[in-house]
């Protein structure tokens, strides 16, 4: 019954979720309104960690093959894809190592210069 | 066979967990970085449904069961968040400045780019929201007048490439603190970059979960701005 009970509350939250992305006008999905609301109940201990733990930690684990029908529902597009295939590659490309490298490497100057001021 | 596999509810839930099964197969075996199982179960499945001339529709049938459990194991990201909520309020600045940066560098060099390349406007606003997860960057996408299907096949190939690539793009720019890492890989590739941050560690996981949250609000509330300059 364990996990019956944390999938329950994991499926509630997430209709919880789709009923506020139904009902707010904003561009937010159900998935973040349903972080936000797991966070808050995490946090303010009106649900214990172990009412999701074991559930999610598995959700969470197989997550990756869950990207994959929509990955290859590129070739449903492809045809338009197609004829702009490199140019579309390259911006891609360029751009998302470009994010990853600035956002990590601003977060680290800032984290280490917290460090140094408190340190010196 | 073929309409044998075309009838089958299972066909397509069967093709994908195989796919991947035998990609984290072949990553555990060869432990070679570019043999990513998410990458390998893609290229897989593509080419046996384009070799048995097997309709997506007929594939999507059984697959999308996959697709019905993104909510949930989204939504279950706030528990690693939850678990590393002490290391993040100890990092905040350092972690909010992290994000906001990634987002405008995101957008400024898609913006230079669609200048090189000569864009037409449809297609900027078409790859605005590529760093997001897929759920927000449709909403934006269709809301600037961009061209959606391009936009989810984009935000897909951002996060593959982000997952294959983030271990040798972190070292090859000497990002070694965990915080800062799972920050560059959620905020550079969304949720699928981030089952690759939940294998390189719990901070880097949490700190990645939380970049798809803040990232994809930030752009949310910038697009609008960026779509207007090109």
């Amino acid at each position: 019954m364990k996990y019956v009970k944390q999938f329950l509350i994991i499926l509630a939250i997430s209709f919880l979720g789709e009923v506020l992305h139904m009902l707010l006008p904003l561009p937010i999905p159900a998935s973040i309104y349903g972080i936000l609301i797991l966070f808050a109940l995490l946090e303010t201990r009106l649900l214990p960690l172990r009412l999701v733990k074991e559930t999610g930690d598995f959700l969470i684990e197989i997550m990756p093959v869950m990207f994959l029908p929509a990955a290859v529902g590129i070739i449903d597009s492809w045809k338009i894809i197609k004829p702009s295939l490199l140019v579309y590659l390259a911006v891609t490309i360029v751009s998302t190592v470009l994010v990853m490298a600035v956002s990590g490497l601003v977060t680290q100057a800032v984290l280490r210069h917290k460090k140094g001021v408190k340190n010196g | 066979m073929v309409d044998l596999i075309q009838k089958s509810a299972y066909f397509g839930m069967v093709i994908s967990l195989g796919a991947f099964f035998l990609g984290s197969f072949l990553k555990k075996k060869f432990k070679w970085g570019l043999l990513n199982p998410l990458l390998l179960s893609i290229v897989f499945t593509v080419t046996f449904l384009l070799v048995c001339k097997i309709d997506y529709n007929y594939y999507y049938e059984g697959a999308k069961y996959l697709n019905y459990l993104l909510t949930p194991a989204t939504v279950c990201l706030a528990i690693p968040l939850f678990e590393q909520f002490e290391v993040l309020k100890k990092s905040k600045k350092a972690v909010f400045i992290g994000i906001i940066s990634g987002v405008v560098t995101s957008m400024l060099s898609v913006l230079a780019m669609a200048v090189l390349f000569s864009f037409s406007h449809k297609e900027y606003v078409t790859f605005l929201p590529k760093s997001i997860t897929t759920a927000i960057g449709i909403g934006v996408s269709e809301e600037l007048g961009g061209y959606v299907p391009i936009t989810v096949a984009v935000i897909i190939i951002t996060g593959v490439l982000g997952n294959v690539m983030a271990e040798f793009v972190l070292k090859l720019f000497h990002i070694d603190e965990p915080v800062a890492k799972g920050i560059a890989i959620g905020t550079a590739s969304h949720a699928v970059g981030t089952t690759k941050a939940m294998e390189l560690g719990d901070v880097e996981g949490a700190m990645s979960s939380l970049s798809i949250v803040v990232s994809g609000m930030i752009t949310v509330v910038s697009a609008s701005l960026f779509a207007k300059l090109w």
